[in-house]
């Protein structure tokens, strides 16, 4: 905790080129174009949106329009998926520059990448590749986080991945691999729910286990998401943590009890393929709202990585 | 100081988890990297094809995102077995996926089985610049009244001031009328494929727009984009095309915004 009060002090007082609409405790959706006639219709606008940093490092055009527009009327999720923190090569400073300016130029209500890594030497793979858990890469991966967090002034919320297979290196848990990781850095977490249903069925491990053993004091944002199913080599079930249809009820549940944990926290629904019409993914933020709003009742308060 | 960080201490370094991961992951020839597994130690092959598949088809959905009239033309099947062999043989250099593919119209014109289009590759030039166009810089286009104000004695030494959204993409074919009629999904009348048709592609206001520009149209406008003053210019585009017509293409450069600021040579 004191890394991160130590990051927010840091930061220059100045002014906002934004309204600072709170985030705490809405639904919010991915921004995809295609539904922002429909979003900017909406009144009173509502919930929060979240977009992929990097559809956004162009120099101009449309694409900052169409943010400008959401994030006047909207808390927005700045979602960086290919920083690589997670890979053993150097952070790229471009990127990393790129990533900043983006940071000072919305004023997102959250910021967050992954527990990942996409680009080895040059070549950028488009997926979110996964890593070892050993004391090496967990020395090497929270090295990655300072210079983000000192980059752009601010920590980061760090995602806990999906995946589909295990390093036979790995030494560590990934539970205790992320909470030390988060203890070293000062970094808050995003928790994925689809993403620790989907691990947790193609690892063979419990996701509530997972859940109990995951630091959920420092989850300042959720995500739930769609998922296919296919099978493995030993034609075991093997989800995919696809982006590509509504929240599977196993998550909704696993969603209800997290919330019961640790009250009312910021939460996304993605969808990122096979995108549906702005009326079915609102509806999908609708229900997360439903069981955020029942959580608030009870909640004495929310988490602090989820407030401005 | 990491690991990967130490010089090497005689031999060869161990690769780390990053080299080894990915070595396969665009090569299906290569086999599942020993250092993954599935359930108990299991092997993974099938585990590790999700990543493969992940990576080589959301690269080529990038291209077919990218090249929506090239595919279109082509059809799908056709698209995604060139974008295949693209994706495998030139991954991205930059995370940044609206820059992918600016090698993709030379790859068409090199593919084999593209041979009996011609005009494909100056399609996909076109659809490249249109993407380019719509991320580039903001910048005010030239008024009309600014032109309009400048006196008589001075135009022929005008130099302008390219708009950072503008593109020109030349082409021996209809490359134009072929991109306008597969960029939608409107029905389309049959298409004369040989006459040449040089694009111009720009963002005058908030939309790309792309223009078919008149004979010497490109050359006029590569001068002066290139630096050239208006005089200069004017000769060289009725040097390439004797019909060339200035107003027209005055009128019609701003209209596009192909141009930001003009410097008369004397500072304001």
């Amino acid at each position: 905790m004191n890394a991160m009060f130590k990051l927010a002090d840091s930061k220059a007082p100045r002014l906002l080129r934004f309204p600072a609409h709170s985030i705490a405790g809405l639904a919010g959706t991915s921004f995809k174009h295609e539904h922002l006639g429909a979003i900017l219709a909406e009144r009173p606008a509502y919930g929060f949106f979240e977009v992929h940093a990097e559809n956004y490092m162009g120099a101009g055009g449309p694409p900052h329009r169409a943010l400008e527009s959401v994030r006047c009327d909207h808390p927005v999720s700045l979602h960086g998926v290919c920083m690589s923190i997670g890979g053993p090569q150097r952070i790229d400073a471009a990127h990393l520059g790129r990533f900043a300016a983006l940071v000072e130029r919305y004023e997102p209500a959250l910021v967050s990448e992954h527990l990942a890594w996409s680009t080895h030497q040059t070549t950028y793979f488009n997926d979110l590749l996964p890593l070892p858990y050993t004391e090496a890469t967990l020395a090497r991966v929270a090295e990655h986080i300072d210079e983000v967090q000192e980059a752009i002034r601010r920590p980061i919320l760090l995602e806990n991945p999906s995946t589909y297979v295990m390093f036979r290196d790995s030494t560590m848990k990934e539970t205790d691999f992320i909470r030390e990781l988060a203890r070293r850095s000062g970094c808050g977490l995003l928790l994925d729910i689809n993403n620790v249903f989907v691990s947790a069925t193609n690892h063979g491990f419990s996701a509530i286990d997972y859940l109990s053993d995951f630091p959920l004091d420092r989850v300042g944002e959720i995500h739930l998401a769609g998922h296919a199913e296919q099978t493995d080599d030993q034609d075991e079930p093997l989800l995919i943590d696809s982006h590509d249809g509504p929240v599977a009820d196993a998550v909704w549940t696993l969603f209800d009890i997290v919330l019961g944990r640790c009250g009312p926290i910021p939460t996304l629904v993605e969808w990122d393929s096979k995108i549906p019409d702005w009326s079915v993914l609102k509806a999908e933020a609708m229900a997360a709202q439903a069981i955020l709003n029942l959580h608030a009742q009870t909640a004495a308060f929310g988490s602090t990585y989820a407030t401005r | 100081m990491l690991p990967a960080d130490l010089p090497s201490r005689g031999g060869r370094e161990k690769p780390n988890y990053g080299a080894v991961f990915s070595s396969a992951l665009l090569d299906p020839e290569q086999a599942t990297p020993e250092c993954v597994a599935g359930l108990n130690g299991k092997t993974a092959t099938k585990r590790y094809n999700v990543y493969r598949n992940n990576v080589t088809l959301s690269l080529m959905e990038a291209l077919a995102s990218i090249f929506p009239a090239v595919q279109r033309i082509t059809g799908v099947e056709f698209f995604r077995a060139m974008a295949r062999f693209h994706v495998r043989a030139n991954p991205p250099r930059s995370p940044l996926l609206f820059e992918y593919g600016c090698d993709f119209p030379d790859f068409i014109e090199r593919y084999e089985y593209a041979r009996s289009l011609p005009w494909l590759a100056d399609v996909a030039r076109i659809e490249r610049a249109w993407l380019d166009c719509y991320h580039a810089a903001d910048a005010e286009p030239l008024r009309a009244t600014v032109m309009a104000a400048v006196p008589a004695d001075r135009l022929a030494e005008l130099v302008f001031l390219p708009h950072p959204a503008v593109r020109i993409v030349r082409s021996s074919f209809s490359a134009v009328s072929i991109f306008a009629a597969n960029r939608n999904e409107e029905q389309t009348d049959q298409i004369q494929a040989d006459d040449p048709e040089d694009a111009l592609i720009t963002r005058p206001a908030h939309d790309v727009v792309v223009r078919h520009l008149p004979a010497g149209g490109a050359t006029f406008l590569t001068r002066l984009i290139e630096g050239s003053p208006l005089a200069v210019a004017v000769s060289a585009a009725l040097e390439v095309a004797p019909i060339f017509d200035l107003s027209a293409s005055m009128a019609g450069m701003i209209d596009a915004g192909v141009f930001t600021t003009i410097n008369d040579g004397n500072p304001q």
